[in-house]
């Protein structure tokens, strides 16, 4: 999981330009250290997906047992969207809102470990991981039994009349955004913590010694400093979440249903690929669009 | 110097290094004669670095020649040479012990029994019983000395050590000079140290070379080097130097005549490097002696009239500026032996020196005078 | 101000953090709780009754622990695989210079910032249309792909945080080039390898999307969870779920526990190891 945490995604830290190699017999070394593993990310990474966009254009009217050709059919496109555009809207709209509930949470729980923490602070990072040491699908299993009708937790709020006598929790959008929520957050803390732990603490002494007010300085200081983890966090967040379909279908019903169970759906029950396809395609160019933009407004281009 | 190169000299021949379009060493010739204690001594980015790990092997000269004896070694691989380093920061090998840290050369050529000679060496440099710790569990100058055993126990021919003192603090950095040069004595290895501290280069070596901009401006006895520098750069990296804008008008017997803003000085022609067109004077300000305005100066001493627009004590000594008729401000030490009359601000005094306390050095047509701001450090205090 | 809004400004973020890794650690209660239940009916996910029988019997159901077993096997299989390749990779990037890096650059990080769901679509595209019968080798394949780039992150940040002196120092005192490489490099560079291979297998054995799509009729333990999430879930899961907590904390724990000695002996502290996305 520190391997996230690690992600240079717009961090400052300038990576010092390795030597030039010292004589020829070298030249042809990093090459070869290269070749098994780019060749793999080559050809089981890139190659497939041309594979799955020349899929996204095959004739819709073939099936697996007939064959495909390749048609050029951009129609799927629109026809597909036509069919699943509230799946498609609602996919990033859950992940929107699981991510600012995620920042909320997130922010504070970094920023307390990096700055607050002291000697407990590898504890309570250990903390943060711990949870994803069980499998991801029993513990959304759990939240099944958390907010399952008659848990503790639904009871509590019958009582204070926050939900009905007969308001549910588990089968509604709130299941499945807590579900996102819960899943993704130690994707957002991990980067954030890295970026907060290197900030100086005299810098906020400054800060609030030259007039600012905890707000001001937090604004001024703390967020642009934390600015390279909170980017790398979110979008560590937000693609995962957006092509997540594991929630919307333990915790939701086909009501709270997100793109990836209709692409689930159409590649693995109704076999179509090329409508699979073409809304596999079109989640990935749709999530680059908006971290391109993100990354643009946040001000640095710099991805890697 | 003109003896034959034995087979241990080290030899710099136009070693010239370049990074691009940058020239870190430009056509550097240097002797280092064997058994040495040489000091190359530079501001940082001087290229005394670089020189050094041309002659360890880490980099790769651009042209010339690193000779040892009559061997170019040049393009030899690091581990094929006769040389050991003592790392800025020691680069001690975080996952060994001392004990392998100190063995780790003898290991690399094979040599089987090594126990005797490691602990031969920990307790020249007054490791003994630390053998099984990790770098990380000693103090810095306990780490040094473990850098020094790790180098020395390969009986190398040159000992290059970069600025092997820099990351500990003042008291102890003096010890550890005191206990290098002991060591080196005892060893009688060539060193090469690479320091940007001048203090540190006085002390221990023979053999001081001043390094600016890719080339040794001078090379000699820290003695030689600091009572009659040879450029400007010299007389001001090397403690401080009032240096006065002056003209070669003319000479006299063995003295050169200079003028400046109307004054005339004279200068032994023995303390001059040049004698003609424009020159400095320069004097140290610990060699010029205040007296008040209305004294006479001794006989065969030079001297300059001004105000005293400042007064520091700083304990050993006060120093003094003294504004000239033209505006230049000169400093002046003063030892506070208790003999010396104490001068306030806005007092008119007399500065005077003897002669043979002046240098005279080249100068450009239109530089200035060159004199030191007050409270510079003190020669003999460390940077 | 009072002391108790004094006392309240300084310590409300730290309350704040307590609360959401209550809300982090609430599942994994009810996970260790529901693996001493005995349900009342197959589809019943409240707690009913305390009993040790799942912890005496987790293979009482057999389908998941061969699903288990085969998960550790591609798991080892993935984790060797992808440690090496990626690891190769991870020096060519720290330690040399040469054409086309910036585009492998972005090689390695897309797979890391594209959904999983895209990835598996593409890969069952590729399978099918190449006519490779999906299965036990083809989860390999997928789960190789997508650990090699966490590898090469792992590996390449302990890489560039180590001191390139300590082997221009080796190298003075007389170690070749390979030897170098034996007794410096490779020692200090080990504990970030063996944290990438940790964090390769945790990624690998909790797979479900990409594995979803490309493994046919082979059944994962992930995949034994999905399936048995419709048609009820033998509490023998939880049985396994609070059982990988426990080992991955005791791991954890112990490497930090060694850490701690060995920290102050190394440069760079190791990277903490940990699971991986979902």
């Amino acid at each position: 999981m520190s391997a996230l945490a690690h992600v240079p995604i717009g961090s400052g830290q300038s990576a010092s330009p390795p030597p030039a190699a010292r004589s020829g017999r070298y030249r042809l070394l990093p090459y070869l250290l290269l070749l098994p593993g780019a060749a793999w990310l080559v050809l089981f990474f890139a190659v497939p997906l041309v594979q799955l966009a020349a899929a996204s254009l095959y004739d819709p009217t073939g099936s697996i047992s007939t064959g495909y050709v390749l048609t050029w059919a951009f129609d799927n496109y629109p026809t597909a969207l036509r069919a699943y555009w509230p799946q498609f809207a609602r996919s990033f709209l859950y992940a929107g809102i699981a991510l600012v509930l995620a920042l909320l949470m997130g922010y504070p729980l970094a920023y307390a470990i990096a700055q607050k923490a002291g000697r407990w602070k590898n504890l309570l990072l250990v903390c943060v991981i711990a949870p994803m040491f069980t499998s991801f699908l029993v513990r959304t299993l759990a939240w099944k039994t958390i907010l399952s009708d008659n848990g503790w937790l639904v009871g509590l709020l019958r009582d204070v009349h926050l939900l009905g006598p007969d308001g549910r929790l588990l089968a509604t959008p709130i299941a499945v955004v807590l579900g996102l929520t819960y899943n993704f957050l130690p994707f957002l803390v991990l980067p954030l913590y890295a970026s907060l732990e290197r900030l100086d603490y005299r810098l906020l002494e400054a800060s609030s010694d030259l007039y600012a007010s905890p707000l001001k300085t937090f604004r001024r200081v703390t967020l642009p400093l934390s600015m390279p983890g909170l980017i790398a966090g979110t979008l560590l967040f937000f693609i995962p979440a957006t092509g997540d379909y594991i929630n919307a279908e333990l915790l939701g019903t086909p009501n709270e249903y997100m793109i990836g169970n209709v692409i689930d759906s159409a590649f693995l029950v109704r076999l179509d690929y090329p409508q699979g396809a073409a809304l596999s395609f079109l989640l990935m160019s749709t999530i680059l669009a908006v971290v391109f933009v993100y990354l643009r407004r946040a001000g640095t281009e710099e991805v890697l | 110097m003109a003896r034959e190169t034995p087979a241990g000299d080290l030899r710099l021949a136009n070693l010239t290094k370049t990074f691009g379009a940058f020239t870190a060493v430009d056509d550097l010739s240097l002797t280092v004669p064997q058994g040495s204690f040489f000091a190359l001594l530079g501001a940082s980015g001087c290229g005394k670095t670089t020189t050094l790990r041309m002659v360890a092997g880490l980099e790769e000269p651009t042209s010339g020649q690193v000779l040892l004896g009559d061997r170019d070694i040049a393009r030899l691989r690091p581990y094929k040479r006769p040389v050991n380093t003592v790392f800025q920061s020691y680069a001690l090998f975080p996952h060994l012990d001392i004990f392998e840290n100190v063995a780790f050369g003898l290991r690399r050529r094979g040599i089987r029994s090594v126990d005797g000679q490691v602990r031969q060496m920990l307790s020249l440099v007054q490791l003994d019983g630390y053998e099984r710790r990790r770098p990380a569990q000693l103090s810095g100058g306990q780490q040094q000395r473990v850098a020094l055993a790790r180098a020395l126990i390969n009986h190398p021919q040159v000992l290059l050590l970069d600025e092997p003192l820099g990351a500990l603090d003042l008291k102890l950095r003096r010890q550890m000079q005191i206990e290098l040069k002991r060591i080196q004595t005892e060893v009688g290895i060539t060193f090469v140290h690479v320091t940007h501290d001048q203090e540190e280069a006085m002390t221990m070596a023979d053999t001081v070379a001043v390094m600016n901009a890719g080339r040794i401006d001078q090379l000699g006895a820290p003695a030689e080097i600091y009572e009659f520098p040879a450029t400007a750069f010299v007389a001001n990296f090397l403690g401080q130097s009032n240096l006065i804008a002056c003209d070669v008008s003319g000479g006299s017997g063995d003295d050169l005549l200079v003028t400046a803003h109307g004054a005339r000085f004279s200068v032994p022609a023995g303390r001059s490097r040049t004698d003609n067109g424009p020159v400095f004077l320069g004097v140290r300000p610990e060699k010029l002696h205040l007296v008040g305005a209305a004294v006479q100066v001794p006989g065969g001493s030079q001297h300059l009239e001004g105000v005293v627009t400042d007064a520091s004590y700083v304990g050993v000594s006060t120093q003094y500026l003294l504004r000239t008729g033209w505006g230049t401000e000169l400093s002046v030490f003063v030892a506070n032996s208790g003999a010396q009359q104490r001068f306030a601000v806005g007092e008119r005094a007399v500065a005077y020196w003897d002669p043979q306390h002046a240098f005279l050095l080249g100068r450009d047509a239109d530089e200035p005078d060159r004199t030191t701001p007050v409270l510079d450090e003190p020669v003999g205090a460390s940077s | 101000m009072s002391r108790l809004a004094r006392w309240f400004a300084e310590h409300w973020v730290m309350g704040v953090a307590l609360l959401v890794l209550g809300y982090l650690f609430l599942p994994i209660a009810v996970v260790a709780a529901l693996s001493f239940n005995r349900p009342s009916s197959r589809l019943s996910y409240d707690f009913n009754e305390f009993t040790l029988d799942n912890w005496r019997n987790p293979c009482a159901t057999s389908d998941m622990c061969d699903a288990v077993l085969r998960s550790v096997q591609i798991g080892f299989l993935a984790t060797v695989a992808a440690t090496v390749l990626g690891t190769l990779m991870a020096f060519a990037l720290a330690r040399h210079r040469f054409r086309g890096r910036s585009g492998l650059n972005v090689l390695i990080f897309l797979p890391m910032a594209t959904p999983e769901l895209v990835m598996g679509t593409s890969l069952l595209a590729l399978f099918v249309s190449g006519g490779v019968p999906l299965g036990f080798w083809t989860i390999v394949i997928a789960h190789v792909m997508f650990c090699v780039s966490f590898v090469v992150v792992t590996v390449k940040a302990r890489l560039s945080g180590m001191d390139r002196r300590l082997e221009e120092a080796a190298m003075d005192l007389y170690a070749s080039e390979w030897q170098t490489f034996r007794r410096i490099t490779l020692p200090l560079v080990l504990p970030g390898i063996v944290a990438a291979a940790l964090l390769a297998f945790s990624l690998s054995f909790d797979d479900f999307i990409i594995t979803n799509f490309n493994s046919g009729t082979t059944v994962t333990f992930p995949m034994y969870v999905w399936g048995a999430a419709q048609r009820g879930i033998p509490p023998q899961v939880n049985v396994i779920g609070t059982a990988m907590f426990g080992v991955a904390l005791l791991l954890v724990l112990a490497t930090s526990l060694r850490g701690r000695r060995a920290r102050r002996a190394t440069i760079v502290p190791a990277p903490a190891q940990g699971n991986g996305r979902p």
